[in-house]
């Protein structure tokens, strides 16, 4: 496959010109907006894409077209126009500031609390940098360090350039193209993302973080990772960033897909943190993802997920545990504020015989916000002796806000085991009283108690990143309690 | 070191403490007894800043100081302590982590620093020995399952790591076993000093047996209408309350 240069594009996108009914400058960093069969062609042009991935785009558009955007969930918003956003944006390497100076003082009030380092805030906030950036030197010896392992860490788009056979054999292997309405749409339009690959019998030396934290900013508002951890193999993965991301982009509709083969075992860690709008819940991000991952024989893979932004969120990190004896984890905390609406959970599918899954999920609710836990767990006739234990648990505070719970079983082997525990408690006053006598304010009161609800999720956490998530968790229900 | 003059307080606009006066002094040792639903605990949790009471009246000094104003915790932070009749429970928040949080949210209202993990352990480890507490306890959920007595030796504990200046035991004594009553109050004079002072609510006179008060004063209905010496609360075991309530009756 030869390899388009910046000219060849040129000339190829000016005598395509007229094929695709517009006009683009090569230079423009951002397409017109709208989306048809055309503007899908030109982002895997713009992206120097092979063949089979733009007809791979194209098949996935085709379908999108013919489905309709779902409302089973438990949120209201208005449904983004499709045909009123743009597609393609090029990563914005100009530095949007100059210095820290210029940069809202708020953000960075909470980037402080956060306890995120000057050059990570600079990064994060779009500040040029001097010097040579400490984080570009770490990231260095983090890719020699997994080369030499043979583990393949780099953005889908480098990947679909650089090993096309492992991206052709899995993707869309988890969550097929049509799988749903907005997986189809990420399907035509992902702007990039993450690949990584773990060969066989490798053991991944490092949480796949702080590399990967450096390469968030920015990211678009259709991502697609795509992780497989070869046989016997093992990777920690996180994702996210507990620093606020304040998009300009509302929708965002991600695909994750996971892939442990035979013994393999595969920890994803995410903390979403999108900007939720303001206290009237206006400006947020719709956040709609896909998650899946595919257990084979022996195999397990856990989510761990605290979920903080967004003003709409879509969520449903699965498991197929399709092997013998896989393991699938869901482990969340969702808080919801102000009018945040939430609607997430997990789906458990038990295919493969003496299979457990496990899912402790943590809703907790503020403000006049909404937060909803959806799982289904399903034994499929074969999957002789499955097990699953479900706990669900809802924090509510104040008397405007809502927990929602809807557990969905499917069982269709008798040997089935499921069990199934949900509670709904509330910040109580009495609770705040005590521990201000103690000489704790109410607002690290409010802090201890909600980290106490989460224990169990937050100690699935990276240690690093536990504590990360746990000031996030604080700063998120600020003033949430008058 | 506390003055309360003519102290009014009500919650929901029912008036529960009718014009109390008690001065406690550095070093002194008060009990309150009284019949149930005399404004006992009432009285311990306006001393404590507790937002649902309302001072209609009258003032509360603490070193001087008037206090009416300040938020519960600044009155942690200044020094007053109050063991809770029904302490509450906090899940997952383990009894080390929620004392460790204490004393430095206490700290920081000092401007120090927070206290060295190491101090901290040894802190925590020298206060458990002596009450006399199982290290697994330690790391157990603040109250989660805990048995009553279990829980005012906790209150204890905290008490113990926090050294106030004033403390303010409710009924700390019920739910304690004998050896376990022991324990707690040997603890709390272990902790007593010139400098601090300690007020006590009680029903029993077992407690007082322990703790010795310098002063015993009796609640009946918002008010106190009857102080003594510790051979108050002996006639009062004896007696009971009614010959009180008689004399305020008269
Ligand atoms: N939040 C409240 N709302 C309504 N009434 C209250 C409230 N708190 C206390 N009271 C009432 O005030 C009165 C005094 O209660 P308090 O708890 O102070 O009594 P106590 O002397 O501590 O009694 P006990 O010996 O049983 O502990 C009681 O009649 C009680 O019902
Ligand atoms: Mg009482």
């Amino acid at each position: 496959m030869s390899k388009y240069t910046e000219d060849d594009l040129r000339e190829e996108l000016k005598t395509k010109e007229y094929e695709y009914g517009f006009y683009t400058d090569i230079e423009s960093d951002t397409f017109p907006i709208g989306l048809n069969e055309d503007i899908v062609r030109a982002i895997s042009l713009k992206k120097e894409e092979p063949q089979w991935m733009t007809d791979w785009r194209i098949e996935s558009f085709r379908a999108w077209e013919k489905m309709v955007e779902p409302d089973w969930a438990n949120v209201k918003y208005v449904k983004p126009d499709f045909q009123a956003i743009s597609y393609y944006s090029a990563p914005n390497k100009k530095p949007k500031y100059n210095s820290l100076d210029e940069v809202d003082p708020e953000l960075l009030a909470t980037f402080a609390k956060l306890g995120i380092s000057l050059d990570e805030q600079k990064k994060l906030s779009g500040v040029a940098m001097d010097v040579v950036v400490d984080s570009v030197s770490v990231a260095t010896t983090f890719k020699k360090t997994l080369a030499e392992k043979g583990i393949i860490f780099c953005s889908i788009s480098e990947a679909i350039k650089e090993h096309p056979e492992l991206v052709k054999k899995y993707i869309g292997t988890v969550v097929p193209q049509k799988d749903n309405f907005y997986a189809a749409l990420n399907s035509a339009v992902f702007s990039d993302g993450s690949f990584c690959y773990v060969p066989k019998g490798v053991k991944c030396p490092m949480e796949l973080s702080t590399y990967f934290r450096i390469n968030q900013a920015g990211t678009g508002q259709f991502e697609r990772t795509l992780v497989i951890a070869d046989k016997g193999s093992y990777v920690s993965y996180l994702e996210g960033c507990t620093a606020p991301s304040r998009d300009e982009n509302q929708l965002h509709a991600a695909v994750v897909e996971l892939i442990a083969l035979d013994d393999a075992e595969i920890k994803y860690s995410t903390v979403q943190n999108w900007y939720p709008g303001n206290s009237e819940g206006k400006g947020g991000v719709y956040n709609f993802v896909t998650k899946r991952g595919l257990c084979e024989k022996n195999a397990k893979i856990s989510w761990t997920q605290v979920e903080t932004g967004s003003a709409v969120t879509w969520k449903y990190p699965s498991c197929v545990l399709k092997g013998d004896n896989s393991v699938g984890e869901f482990y969340s905390i969702a808080v919801t504020n102000n009018h945040q609406q939430a609607d997430t959970g997990t789906k458990m599918v038990h295919l493969g015989k003496n299979t457990r899954s496990t899912i402790i999920s943590k809703g907790i609710s503020a403000g006049k916000s909404q937060n909803s836990y959806r799982g289904l767990v399903q034994v499929h006739a074969r999957a002789k002796n499955a097990r699953n234990f479900s706990q669900c648990d809802s924090l509510l505070m104040g008397n405007d806000c809502g927990a929602h719970t809807f557990p969905y079983i499917e069982a269709k082997n008798k040997t089935a085991r499921i069990e199934h525990e949900a509670t709904t408690s509330k910040i109580g006053e009495d609770q705040i009283f005590y521990c201000n006598q103690r000489g704790i304010d109410t607002e690290k009161a409010i802090a201890l108690i909600v980290n106490g609800f989460s224990k169990e999720v937050l100690n699935k956490l990276p240690m690093e990143f536990a504590v990360e998530a746990q000031k996030l968790l604080e700063i998120s229900l600020e003033g949430s309690v008058g | 070191m506390l003055k309360i003059n003519n102290l009014h307080a009500s919650v929901e606009d029912k008036s529960i403490l009718k014009g109390i006066n008690l001065e406690i002094n550095p070093g002194e040792v008060h009990a309150i007894m009284g019949p149930n639903g005399s404004g006992k605990s009432t009285l311990a949790s306006v001393i404590a800043g507790k937002e649902d009471y309302e001072v209609t009246k009258g003032t509360i000094l603490f070193e001087g100081e008037d206090i009416e104003e300040l938020a519960a915790e600044d009155r942690a932070h200044k020094g007053i302590f109050l063991s809770f009749q029904y302490p509450v429970e906090i899940p997952g928040v383990s009894v080390t982590n929620f004392i460790k949080t204490a004393i430095n949210e206490s700290r920081k209202a000092k401007g120090l620093e927070d206290m060295p993990a190491k101090d901290m352990l040894k802190l925590i480890r020298e206060k458990a020995e002596l009450l006399e507490m199982d290290r697994k306890f330690l790391s157990r959920s603040l109250n989660e399952g805990f048995s009553g007595g279990e829980k005012k030796r906790n209150e204890i504990f905290q008490m113990a790591m926090l050294e106030p200046k004033l403390a303010i035991l409710d009924e700390t004594d019920s739910g304690l076993d004998i050896d376990a009553l022991r324990i707690v109050a040997n603890g709390v004079n272990k902790l007593k000093s010139k400098d601090n002072a300690v007020l006590v609510i009680t029903h029993y006179q077992r407690l007082l047996d322990y703790i010795v008060p310098d002063f015993v004063h009796v609640l009946h209905n918002g008010k106190i209408v009857k102080s003594g010496t510790k051979e108050l609360a002996h006639e009062l075991e004896a007696k009971g309350y009614d010959w009180i309530k008689e004399e305020v009756n008269a």
